[in-house]
């Protein structure tokens, strides 16, 4: 079984505490990767908040295709932080020979366009390097957008954290939202794509479940969205869903549960808003997950959510101090980073409600 | 001394053998009296027995007049094999078998310079059946687990209408932060997956068609299964038009337009809206046929519903108006869903064919969005009345086609958005919910039968040539005749009860299959948890091969 953990701040953090929020749940997944995607930037990354920044591991080649293709779309490079590796024998990672996080301006012919079209345009590029550096696997792209790095790798997560020097905290390197995952794919092949968190245009979800549905997502999605590609793993589907119920259709997040897990149409019919509930189930059936699920995800603007489905067989626990929430698999994880809170105040979120944190850390439960 | 003249009809000629056993027969008369078609008679014979009454054999001979009961060899009377004639008699004196040697095909062709007709079904399948090769194989284990069929809840419906791309629903942000729906959608209703199929009150004796009637307003009513009958082609009686269990009937209009002049005439006086309307293209059982009710069957009543006389009623075979698809769409479809204003479901149903994807991608590609459903008959269906060619030798299997429409929409990223009903020897083997339920995942989102029903209500034919005389209006059954004598042999309450305990036992057996998979919802289009054990049907049906 999976373990995911998400913290969310109202001060900037180091990701030396998404190691120890997972670390203390190690027994429940099988160490055998970890990933990270951290929101809303700190430290040295602070200054570039508007700002797109690659994440990508990759070969010296593909380094060089990538560098090209963002040369070629006249984006301009104005920051990069390269993270000091250490690497001793006997250490369990798979690592690449280059991580790369590089912030970049803009090119000038659309900084007059709408924040729409410059998002599409970041989208467009990335897909363009992901499907370069397929070509002879010399490269992963995880994300390019503003405020937001990703790192992924495989391995054991303890010694990924001493590769990357992350389980030291500093100040230099910190954000207000991490979320975080420490295990590989096990259900397909072994790719770096697969590990959870996914990202999609500041749309970041990371699942605990099984997609049961997931062919009849997957078949319906892939003509939905250039983006929604991959499928490396089940759980893809989350994020996809996510992005097309609330960017491409605009609708509320409150909707994303009536999608995934629809009410059973007995409670459907005695509800005022039933011929909305029953247009948009017709619609969206296959978008329906129909499997145990916890899915813990982030919108653009960095409001924090977590669901899980009607089945409840994944865990997950909400707990909270003045300036902080923690959303973890096993409670032992929010006792690690949180000793001091109201265990008292910890929320287990039930099958029909969705819990959300703004960015005022103020957390509300609505019921489906 | 008898000649021989090989050119009459002989008894050995026909497709079954009456056995008769004079010793263990009484005389009682139950099997003549029970035969419809007149295979059998009472004859007295001529016997010879040759007898010693002294000490020492001094055989002498005396004759004696024997009453038996024997075949007749005559065309219009051959036996059907439906073994009435067993099931009445008290001492097993007489049976009916299957003739290895008959000449039948030949000898009636070359006798009436006709075609021969039956009702029933194909009956030249000799294969596997495809369905029958598969499994539902993707069994959840520790990731997934199952749930329990006994105590979850399962939301086993269906959709019968235009459902729209949610891009395209009327839904608004309201000052509340909840969508609000702010225009018109088709009508779509969530139904049980499995529709009692098209059979008309024509081809059904009056008691049949009430006894379906009967089982479906109950299982409504009383079960809370939302199961929906389908009229056929010849209308209603209008006392059902009027009354609230119309809502429970999806009334279908096929290209000989019987019935519809009531209908129309009674539309003002409807208190619900019907379940939908069906537009019957085409049959699997018998496709590019209209239909056919021979004269035998239109009983006065009939005439009166459909405003005919007594004669062979022949639909054309195709709708007379309609010359495209898109002309259909424009003129039948737009027609139906006005006539209704817009409420209720109109969808098509065609017979599978080589063209069916040409013909869905025109209907799930059109604007207008009027078309709730696509309703595929396979070549394993039955039907009232058909020649023997055609039953024999046209046709389509439904299973592949139906996988091929929906693998069209996926291409087309429209799954879903016109309903895939599919049938066609369903149930075949008896369990329905295996079959409905495997369709499913191959993309079906609902199934309709027709024959498995009348199998519920007594009927003795089988896809062995056995009875098949649906055509002759002469149903031993009391099932497809419209003969108030033979009608009487069927007890209405007595077949609704059964139809009522199938689909209650169905329910529960798709339960049964949704569980082990770990889904809640009909798994509609989850080839995935399919395997195959025939490695063509594997990779026809694109699922997985396993040995």
């Amino acid at each position: 079984m999976c373990r995911i953990g998400a913290i969310k701040s109202l001060n900037y953090f180091h990701p030396s505490k998404a190691l120890h929020l997972m670390n203390s749940q190690q027994k429940g997944h099988d160490n055998s990767g970890f990933a990270m995607i951290m929101q809303d930037l700190g430290g040295m990354f602070a200054d570039y908040k508007d700002k797109p920044t690659i994440s990508l591991a990759c070969t010296d080649e593909g380094l060089m295709i990538a560098e090209e293709i963002l040369n070629d779309r006249g984006f301009r490079q104005v920051f990069q932080w390269t993270p000091q590796t250490t690497w001793k024998p006997g250490m369990d990672i798979k690592k690449m020979p280059n991580y790369v996080f590089r912030t970049f301006d803009y090119p000038e012919y659309c900084k007059a366009l709408p924040q729409k079209d410059r998002e599409e345009l970041l989208t467009d590029t990335r897909l363009q390097i992901r499907a370069a550096l397929e070509k002879n696997e010399t490269g992963f792209v995880y994300s390019f957008w503003p405020d937001v790095i990703t790192l992924k790798e495989i391995g054991d997560p303890r010694d990924i954290g001493t590769f990357f020097g992350l389980w030291e905290p500093d100040d230099s390197f910190t954000a207000k939202n991490i979320t975080a995952q420490c295990r590989q794919n096990t259900n397909y092949a072994i790719v770096r794509y697969a590990a959870h968190p996914f990202f999609l245009q500041g749309y970041v979800t990371l699942t605990n479940g099984e997609n049961t549905f997931y062919q009849k997502n997957k078949e319906f999605q892939s003509t939905l969205h250039p983006g929604y590609i991959g499928f490396e793993s089940d759980s893809q589907c989350f994020l996809y869903t996510m992005h097309y119920m609330h960017r491409q259709l605009g609708w509320p997040l409150q909707y994303y549960k009536h999608i995934i897990t629809p009410l059973p149409f007995e409670e459907v019919v005695k509800r005022d808003d039933r011929e909305e509930l029953l247009a948009i189930r017709q619609s969206l059936a296959n978008l329906e997950i129909n499997g145990p699920n916890t899915i813990i995800g982030t919108l653009p603007d960095f409001t924090m959510w977590v669901v899980c489905d009607a089945k409840k067989l994944r865990p997950i626990v909400v707990g909270q101090t003045e300036d902080t929430v923690v959303f973890s698999s096993e409670v032992c994880g929010i006792n690690e980073i949180l000793p001091d809170r109201d265990w008292e105040t910890d929320i287990y979120p039930n099958e029909r409600e969705i819990v959300v944190v703004d960015n005022n850390l103020e957390v509300q439960r609505w019921k489906q | 001394m008898e000649t021989v003249k090989i050119n009459d009809l002989a008894c050995n000629d026909l497709p079954w053998k009456v056995i008769y056993d004079t010793k263990r027969c009484t005389l009682c008369g139950s099997c003549v009296a029970a035969c419809t078609f007149g295979a059998i008679k009472p004859k007295v014979e001529r016997r010879r027995k040759s007898f010693s009454d002294t000490e020492t054999p001094e055989p002498k001979i005396s004759f004696s007049a024997t009453p038996v009961i024997t075949q007749v060899n005559i065309l219009k009377q051959f036996c059907r094999g439906c073994g009435v004639c067993e099931r009445v008699c008290p001492n097993n004196a007489i049976r009916s078998e299957r003739n290895p040697d008959s000449r039948f095909t030949v000898v009636s062709q070359a006798l009436t310079g006709a075609s021969p007709k039956r009702g029933g079904r194909n009956n030249l399948e000799v294969q596997a059946r495809t369905l029958d090769t598969i499994r539902v194989g993707r069994i959840s284990q520790m990731t997934d687990p199952s749930l329990d069929a006994q105590r979850h809840t399962f939301d086993c419906l269906a959709p019968f209408g235009r459902i729209l791309p949610a891009g395209k629903l009327p839904l608004a942000t309201g000052s509340d932060g909840k969508l609000v729906k702010n225009g018109q959608t088709p009508p779509v209703r969530w139904i049980y997956p499995v529709i009692i199929g098209d059979m008309s009150i024509g081809a059904l004796s009056w008691r049949m068609w009430e006894a379906v009637a009967m089982a479906v307003s109950y299982l409504n009513e009383e079960c809370g299964l939302p199961v929906r009958m389908c009229s056929g082609e010849g209308g209603m009686p209008v006392r059902l038009l009027k009354s609230k269990y119309l809502k429970y009937v999806i009334m279908q209009i096929a290209s000989g337009h019987f019935g519809w002049n009531r209908i129309i005439k009674a539309m003002p006086h409807m208190v619900e809206d019907p379940a939908g309307v069906l537009i019957k293209i085409g049959q699997g059982a018998k496709p590019g046929d209209g239909g056919l009710l021979m004269a035998a069957k239109v009983a006065s009543h009939i005439q009166a519903i459909r405003g005919v006389p007594k004669a062979d009623l022949l639909s054309p075979p195709n709708h007379q108006g309609l010359y495209s698809i898109e002309e259909s769409v424009q003129k039948m479809f737009l027609s139906f869903n006005a006539a209704f204003k817009f409420r209720v479901p109109v969808a098509i149903k065609v017979a599978a064919s080589a063209t069916s994807v040409s013909v869905f991608n025109n209907l799930v590609r059109d604007p207008y969005n009027i078309v709730g459903g696509f309703f595929l008959d396979g070549i394993d269906g039955g039907t009232g009345a058909a020649h023997d060619i055609s039953l024999d030798h046209t046709g389509h299997p439904v299973v592949s086609k139906l996988r091929d429409c929906y693998l069209a929409a996926c291409a087309q990223g429209r799954q879903g958005q016109i309903p895939l009903w599919a049938a066609g020897g369903l149930g075949k083997t008896g369990n329905l919910a295996a079959d409905a339920f495997k369709m499913f995942c191959l993309g079906a989102n609902g199934v309709f039968t027709g024959k498995l029903i009348l199998q519920l209500a007594g009927c003795l034919g089988n896809e062995h040539s056995r009875c098949n005389a649906c055509n002759t209006g002469l149903c031993p059954a009391g099932i497809t005749t419209q003969e108030p004598l033979l009608v009487r042999r069927l007890n209405p309450d007595r077949v609704a009860e059964n139809i009522v305990n199938y689909f209650l036992a169905m329910d529960q057996e798709l339960r049964k299959l949704m569980a082990p998979i770990g889904n809640s919802s009909l798994p509609v289009g989850r080839s995935d948890c399919l395997v195959s054990t025939d490695k063509a049907v594997a990779d026809r049906l694109q699922v997985q091969y396993v040995c």
